[in-house]
């Protein structure tokens, strides 16, 4: 399709490119299977032998506890999210009223507005809610700031959806929750999918508020782990290399198995917003 | 009352009856994301605005009403210009690197080369790598004594360019801004490929039928169907440059000396590490009036531009 350059420097481009996006993964996994003074002999060379000892530490310290917790705030949110922008998007797709545009675009600006601004306020109700240093303290903020890309991709999704679908079922009586249950939501799939991997990829790695909202380390999500681990760590390379290797796992692994999904997923959520 | 009156009246009354049912339904539907949206979104920015006109530590009770002058402070404070100043440095180092690097990506994924699996899945991996754990691990390609990059530049004979790449303030700042690259442009590959393989083949076959050289096929084909996605991803670029946070607090803390602060580490040092929540909320709120400001600007330039077509 594109024929702009061919051969060789074509080729250099792309193992440049290669290099450059690949080498830091490469370096990082090798480093992982390295003992300590073997790093500080050479530090970048290839591991003489293949210890897994660094990921036996990380074990032994709980480091799965963080998979946990990320897994378990990641879930509970998405799912949340799912449920209740979907719902939201059905009144503002398929049925007319005044506020339909004012709310809609309500949503909409909420994805340009910094986390940062709400920082200081969501901190302050977290502690007055009581759930400082809590999973379930991360969960609110999350979805909150989840909505307005996912009710962007439910609402435009919704749309196109043919008006005579309902239109019978609505002469039936039918109840506006029956209908969007039976009837709407499970033609939503390929939205939900989106929605699901957008925010699955971005509450996984979400910082901020993992860092001003917990404080205990067995509340710590798996970004605030890492960082943690960095801290008491520093010394230890190769064991902190582990920690990015097996951190970094999950999500790698979930996009080697599908690959086109997660990606065409992320697209479509992004150029939506 | 005639037959066709009656059935006119039922009519009238089923839809008032429908009608009330929507409302309900549209209230009832809605309710929930409104509810966690107008906390957690709403209302918190209209409270950091409250926060900012106060004189407070956050951790005691004590708040003194200063009205704005968190703000004439803030103009007055150096840190908060450079802050400024690396925010669009990263806005414009972002789009000037980020789209075309993702643009080269994207194409080199549609040309003729061996090997295409390995080439798509790696180009990809920055992108679902944790900033945290991207932040770390740069910390240690920019180390200054064992780096990977002194390393890799000292086998190649520049040692001459050596250098503490994050500890140095004349480096540091590009040293992150090539980091959030690396980290981002795949992400805009993975947009512009998704465009790419939506241009029907047909539209190439006839532009080689008509002799056109492969430059020609890019800008007159490739590209103007690009542009509309060219123009969301730099908006894209824009906004997630001018929030942006993680990578710059793990891996130099805004330091060293505030060379590579930015809006958002200068809003958490002063709030949640020096305990100014009032002159920190001045901060967040005044980066909320720069993001809405810019939104403005690319929202009309938009609407000029689709005019104008």
């Amino acid at each position: 399709m594109i024929k702009v350059i061919k051969g060789i420097p074509l080729y250099l481009l792309a193992i440049g490119i290669l290099v450059v996006t690949g080498l830091p993964f490469l370096i990082m996994t090798l480093t992982s299977f390295k003992g300590q003074m073997e790093f500080m002999t050479s530090p970048w060379s290839i591991p003489k032998s293949f210890s897994l000892d660094n990921y036996m530490l990380l074990v032994e310290l709980e480091f799965f506890g963080y998979f946990a917790n990320s897994l378990f705030v990641s879930v509970v949110s998405v799912f949340i999210v799912i449920i209740i922008a979907a719902m939201a998007s059905y009144p503002l797709a398929r049925l007319k009223f005044r506020l339909s545009r004012p709310i809609f675009i309500l949503f909409m600006v909420g994805m340009m507005i910094p986390i940062h601004t709400t920082l200081v306020p969501i901190f302050i109700l977290t502690n007055k809610m009581g759930i400082y240093d809590s999973l379930f303290g991360l969960i609110g903020p999350y979805i909150a700031f989840a909505l307005p890309i996912s009710i962007v991709i439910f609402t435009q999704f919704m749309r196109d959806i043919p008006k005579e679908l309902e239109e019978s079922a609505k002469i039936d009586g039918c109840s506006h929750l029956r209908l969007f249950w039976n009837i709407i939501f499970p033609l939503l799939t390929p939205a939900v999918a989106t929605v699901a991997i957008y925010n699955f990829i971005h509450i996984w790695n979400e910082f901020i508020f993992a860092l001003v909202l917990t404080n205990s380390s067995q509340n710590a999500t798996l970004p605030i782990g890492l960082r943690e681990f960095y801290g008491e760590f520093s010394v230890n390379i190769p064991g902190i290399m582990a920690a990015l290797t097996l951190g970094s796992l999950p999500l790698l692994l979930v996009y080697f198995i599908a690959q086109e999904k997660i990606v065409t997923g992320l697209a479509a959520g992004s150029v939506k917003g | 009352m005639s037959r066709s009156q009656e059935i006119s009246l039922d009519t009238v009354r089923v839809r008032k009856k429908r009608k009330n049912k929507d409302t309900w339904a549209i209230i009832g539907f809605i309710a929930p994301a409104f509810l966690i949206y107008g906390v957690y979104v709403i209302y918190s920015i209209f409270m950091t605005f409250y926060y900012s006109t106060f004189s407070w530590t956050g951790i005691d009770a004590n708040m003194v009403f200063v009205g704005l002058e968190n703000y004439i402070r803030l103009l007055q404070d150096g840190v908060f210009w450079t802050s400024i100043q690396n925010n669009f440095l990263l806005v414009i180092a972002s789009l000037l690197t980020q789209l075309p690097v993702g643009l080269i990506m994207a194409l080199l994924l549609f040309s003729p080369i061996k090997g295409m699996r390995l080439f798509r899945s790696v180009y990809f991996m920055p992108f679902l790598m944790s900033t945290v754990a991207i932040g770390i691990l740069f910390i240690f390609i920019y180390e200054g004594n064992y780096g990977l990059l002194n390393t890799i530049l000292g086998a190649v004979g520049l040692e001459s360019l050596q250098t503490a790449w994050i500890g140095k303030e004349s480096t540091a700042i590009w040293a992150v801004i090539a980091t959030v690259c690396w980290q981002f442009a795949p992400f805009y590959m993975i947009l512009f490929r998704a465009t790419i393989v939506g241009i029907p083949e047909e539209l190439y076959e006839a532009a080689d039928i008509d002799g056109a050289s492969g430059w020609q096929r890019f800008k007159n084909i490739t590209l103007p169907l690009l542009m509309p996605i060219i123009i969301t991803s730099a908006i894209l670029s824009v906004i997630g440059s001018l929030k942006y946070f993680d990578l710059i607090y793990v891996m130099t803390g805004g330091g060293p000396n505030n060379s590579t602060e930015l809006m958002a580490t200068y809003m958490y040092k002063q709030t949640f590490t020096n305990f100014n929540m009032g002159y920190g909320s001045s901060i967040s709120f005044s980066m909320f009036i720069i993001a809405f400001i810019v939104t403005v600007f690319i929202l009309l330039g938009d609407r000029t531009r689709r005019g104008n077509e």
